[in-house]
């Protein structure tokens, strides 16, 4: 199958989603189920990579920063602008890829090799709409919150091992939190956010519910979901910073 | 009343259903039986409408389902159940959950009458303990009989089983059949039924379908499968070494009693 044909049915895929629910409520239902999957259940693991990524900015930074004529409040500014623009929404969302994108493409591949999906669709209910939107809805709610945790996590990361190994005083590093803050950033960063949470759902998403066989294959799935959706984090990165800064 | 026509489906370049044409009745068990590979499962779930034939009409009582466009596939479905042959079930709901959720999405029923209608559907499959347990914790039997449940929650006019015995031993697979049969009569159901199990065939078939190659080759009764002159069908069903023996035997009885009676050749039509 070659890659037009796959585009061609993910673009179906997302088109068969959009239809009247059968019934409102237990969509409503499903949707905030998945919400606490995805968002909540990835809290643990976003938490602790953002306050480690922060840590490590602002002890790599300091090491690189030993002029005496460049204020200390730069490395504070470097680590802020680092982790808001890059390492709180991509790397954030290339993990979770790995964590929520394996966990989507092998559910749905299972529900399909068990015939749960077909199950589903006797009842006369749209799978496309039932099983992938709310979990498509639920990652464009939940992943930028969890990126604004991140941001705000890792930045806090940074504070805390500049003032616990005393690179950085917490005084300094505040101060240069506040010097040339562009709001524009955080908006930057959200965009981003909002594209690689339908990247890191919609793509295991397609991938699972078109798994055929058996075991192997939901395993297959998965490892190609997960890839395909790392590397299309970093394609839309690229581009989104290329238009939008 | 189940009526399909001219059905032809095909993979690739391959025929998997070619031309079959039959009639299901409603009050009855409908058996399509053939061994794997025969395309019973492709014809099963081209009635569905999970596979679109390539060629063909299917009709339910009359209503053309092959021309429906989608939304009134999906209410056709409604009446619709399906047991799986695998069972089917939600891994991450509760017994009970699993036959809520049709209610759930489909009815509007007050939440005590649809936990009314889910004590009654599982006293009907005799699983009113297994309310919280999950399908993991199920036999395989127990997860046929939730699947039954199921399906029959919101009354269908119409009920499908996809190899309901498969993985089940003899005596379980005898209560499944029972249950089946009963349902059908006690609902007034067209039941179409897959299978490759003999003991199934004898026992509730009450019109049969042998399908070889993706064709009709065959039709007829419990009554008559016995005594049919088809090779193929008969190289079927009586696979069983133990089969041919208590057929020859069968056989030498009938023929006792019936050469008393009225001619042999009437009976091997």
């Amino acid at each position: 199958m070659n890659i037009f044909t796959r585009f061609g049915e993910f673009i179906l895929m997302i088109k068969g989603m959009f239809t009247k629910p059968e019934q409102g409520r237990m969509y409503w239902k499903e949707l905030m189920h998945q919400c606490a999957e995805l968002g909540i259940g990835s809290l643990g693991i976003v938490s602790i990579i953002s306050l480690f990524i922060g840590a490590v900015s602002t002890v790599q930074t300091s090491y690189q920063f030993v002029s005496p004529i460049i204020s200390r409040t730069v490395i504070a500014q470097i680590v802020r602008d680092s982790v808001i623009l890059e390492f709180a929404p991509t790397i954030t969302c290339i993990v979770l890829a790995g964590v929520v994108g394996s966990k989507i493409s092998s559910e749905l591949g299972n529900m399909r090799i068990t015939e749960q999906i077909d199950a589903l669709e006797i009842m006369g209910i749209n799978t496309k709409a039932y099983l992938i939107l709310p979990k498509i809805l639920a990652a464009l709610f939940t992943i930028p919150l969890l990126v604004i945790i991140a941001m705000t996590l890792g930045i806090w990361g940074g504070r805390l091992v500049g003032d616990i190994t005393g690179i950085l005083p917490h005084e300094i590093y505040d101060r240069g939190l506040q010097t040339d803050f562009m709001p524009y950033n955080v908006t930057f960063a959200l965009t981003k956010a909002y594209t690689f949470a339908f990247i890191i759902t919609a793509i295991p998403a397609y991938f699972g519910y078109n798994v055929k066989g058996g075991a192997l294959e939901i395993g297959r799935a998965s490892t190609t979901a997960v890839v395909v959706s790392c590397v299309m984090i970093l394609l839309a990165d690229y581009l989104l910073a290329a238009i939008l800064l | 009343m189940i009526t399909i026509q001219n059905i032809k489906k095909g993979f690739s370049d391959k025929s998997v259903i070619d031309d079959v044409s039959a009639e299901f009745d409603t009050g009855k068990c409908n058996l399509i039986i053939g061994a794997s590979g025969s395309g019973k499962t492709v014809l099963m779930k081209c009635l569905v409408g999970l596979l679109i034939p390539d060629e063909g009409e299917i009709s339910y009582d009359g209503q053309n389902f092959s021309q429906m466009n989608t939304d009134e596939k999906k209410e056709m479905r409604r009446k619709i159940g399906m047991l799986f042959q695998g069972s089917a079930l939600f891994d991450s709901m509760t017994v009970e959950q699993n036959i809520l959720f049709p209610l759930d999405m489909f009815s509007n029923k007050t939440k005590a009458q649809k936990q009314k209608r889910v004590d009654e559907v599982l006293d009907r499959v005799n699983l009113s303990q297994a309310h919280k347990k999950y399908p993991a914790e199920l036999s395989g039997g127990m997860k046929k009989r939730v699947g039954i449940a199921r399906a029959i929650v919101l009354n269908p006019q119409y009920l499908f089983c996809d190899e309901p015995n498969s993985g089940l031993d003899p005596q379980t697979s005898l209560v499944i059949d029972k249950l089946i049969r009963e349902i059908t009569t006690e609902y007034n159901i067209t039941t179409i039924i897959n299978t490759h199990d003999m003991n199934s065939v004898m026992e509730i078939g009450d019109r049969i379908l042998y399908m070889y190659q993706g064709k009709k080759e065959w039709e007829g009764t419990n009554k008559e499968i016995i005594f049919s002159k088809n090779e193929r069908l008969n190289n079927f069903i009586f696979a069983s070494e133990f089969l041919k023996d208590a057929k020859d035997m069968r056989m030498l009885e009938i023929k006792g009693k019936i050469d008393n009676e009225r001619n042999m050749d009437d009976l091997l039509k």
